[in-house]
């Protein structure tokens, strides 16, 4: 211990002992950055109508109360059917841009990048209103259809980050090799392209996923009746009352998108 | 015909199909651009459109004019920009340590803490909103814990007002900072470290006049990036604020779900968009933006 007090913490050889400060400090933030979630997750497990930690007694009360509740249920299966939707959309679209745009070498490709990618820029409550007026006119309001093309355009910047950044490392001569040997440039990028950008794909259709299933204000807008999302509820009885309910799904959603991000840092570890 | 002649004709065809393929290569786009076109910069422009129609459809500065005139508005602008400067710099406060921190940690242990910032990025706002407005509330977590140990005899309103406001939305934004300034101090190389200590500075000094310059403008990216997408917050504010904190797009909500005043909701949204995409503008113009968006060309 005195010994990893007193040796080098980095170039400048200042001494773990000296900075022992900044982990301390560190190591509050990160807490501070990860304790709501997961103080959450015990509280949904309370017996009580007032959300207690440490509940006094557990029970699956509002587990109970969510997955038999009608609206609930349907409000979940129109953000996991978006979700899933718009990740199908999202991916194909977003990676034949990314391509399309990184190997062109036309004038152009450089400004059509820029449009796909301000959805990120924009704010979302401006993109949400004009989304909803020119639904109102085509009648796409409260249709899953507007709701995953609304999400779409919200993935499509990730998904054109993700795999541009892709292809920036991988060397394309690989391409233009396997079409010197005789392959169209269909079959050599299917063949020799993706398979070596593919876990960037995987990555970017999961982030896809996750921002349409997260999404609330478009989803406000856009989404309701028959087809309300989970967000779209859950803000709407967020403004009224602090439902326990609203704890497990909560619960839920943070079990859900841990495992996907944990799953994309494995797959973005993986050497593309 | 002459060997120059089909040299020439070769030329000519080979750069037919350069140019055929350059179209399309650029045509694998267009399902991408065509879904953003209709679902983003139509109505996006037909908002601004909408924004210069008075009450009776005619042209008119109505809209505008309210903008500059009514206190309520005023107050409003005042609100976003105090909540957006505020959540910014107390993020530059607790996230410059945090990716210094992270960023000279051996990589196997930064990946591991790492998620402790990735984590809440990806879980939902609502989700985080939530939970904090039931740790914060009268009879919440922190206030009960806090009455346990003697920091104060009564619940503390920390909830529905602009503390919980600002708590809330630096726990969200924090990651918007810290992921960038990280990228950008992995970057540093630790040779210019190594020079400076050399020659003879102590480790404040070195951090100060080295390291710390270095690290500009990532920081300076990741606060742009907290800022503007500060200035458009809706859910946080409208949550913990409890209807005290009252930012513009919450009024453009208002506006339309209430007054269903469509000018009024529209120009709004005109000048925010105005306003992000100026500051966005002059902060690329000042440093290179584009390598922080991950421009399609390297």
């Amino acid at each position: 211990m005195m010994r990893w007090w007193h040796s080098p913490a980095s170039e400048t050889q200042i001494t773990h002992g000296q900075r022992l400060w900044l982990y301390i400090l560190s190591a509050l933030i990160m807490v501070w950055l990860v304790a709501p979630s997961i103080i959450v997750i015990p509280m949904s497990f309370s017996q009580s109508q007032y959300l207690e930690f440490p509940p006094r007694e557990w029970s699956l009360r509002w587990y109970a109360h969510y997955f038999q509740s009608v609206e609930w249920m349907a409000a979940t299966r129109t953000s996991l059917l978006a979700g899933v939707l718009t990740m199908l959309l999202a991916t194909p679209i977003g990676v034949a841009a990314a391509y399309g745009l990184f190997v062109s070498r036309h004038p152009l490709a450089r400004f059509m990048f820029i449009l796909l990618v301000t959805p990120i820029i924009v704010p979302v409550i401006l993109i949400a209103i004009g989304a909803f007026y020119i639904y109102v006119q085509i009648g796409l309001v409260n249709s899953l259809l507007g709701l995953v093309l609304a999400h779409t355009i919200l993935a499509l910047p990730l998904i054109l980050v993700i795999v541009s950044a892709a292809l920036k490392s991988y060397d394309l001569n690989q391409e233009l090799a396997a079409r010197g040997l005789g392959a169209s440039r269909l079959t050599a990028f299917l063949t020799v392209t993706l398979p070596q950008i593919r876990f960037s794909i995987i990555t970017s259709a999961l982030l896809a996923f996750l921002t349409s299933f997260d999404e609330v204000i478009v989803a406000m807008f856009v989404s309701g009746g028959d087809n309300s999302t989970l967000t779209r509820n859950m803000f709407n009885a967020l403004r009224d009352q602090i439902d326990p309910t609203i704890a497990a799904i909560s619960t839920i959603m943070i079990v859900i998108s841990s495992t996907l991000v944990i799953l994309t840092q494995i797959f973005g570890k993986s050497k593309d | 015909m002459s060997a120059a002649g089909d040299t020439a004709l070769n030329a000519r065809l080979l750069q037919r199909d350069a140019s055929v393929e350059r179209w399309s290569l650029l045509g694998l786009a267009s399902p991408a651009i065509l879904v953003v076109m209709v679902v983003m910069v139509l109505p996006v422009g037909w908002l601004f459109y909408l924004s210069f129609l008075g009450d009776d459809g005619q042209f008119s500065l109505e809209n505008y004019n309210r903008m500059i005139e009514s206190k309520a508005y005023g107050r409003i602008f005042w609100t976003t920009f105090k909540v957006s400067v505020l959540t910014t710099l107390i993020c530059i406060l607790i996230g410059y340590p945090l990716a210094y921190f992270l960023a000279q940690l051996p990589s196997r242990m930064a990946n591991i803490c790492l998620l402790t910032v990735l984590l809440p990025f990806w879980t939902s706002l609502l989700v985080r909103t939530y939970a904090w407005l039931v740790l914060l509330q009268r009879k919440g977590l922190l206030n009960r814990w806090a009455m346990d140990i003697g920091l104060w005899d009564e619940p503390v309103k920390l909830v529905h007002n602009l503390n919980g406001t600002l708590i809330g939305m630096v726990h969200i934004m924090l990651p918007f900072l810290v992921l960038p300034l990280y990228g950008s101090m992995k970057a540093i190389s630790e040779d210019y470290m190594k020079a400076s200590s050399n020659l003879g500075a102590g480790p404040v000094q070195t951090f100060w006049h080295v390291f710390f310059p270095l690290s500009l403008p990532g920081l300076f990216a990741g606060a742009l990036i907290v800022f503007v997408l500060c200035l458009g917050f809706f859910v946080t504010p409208a949550v913990l604020g409890g209807g005290r904190v009252i930012m513009v797009a919450m009024q453009i909500t208002t506006n339309i779900e209430l007054f269903f005043n469509w000018g009024a909701a529209s120009a709004l949204g005109v000048v925010l968009l105005i306003l992000t995409l100026g500051i966005l503008f002059a902060a690329s113009r000042a440093l290179r933006l584009d390598n922080i968006l991950g421009g399609g060309h390297g």
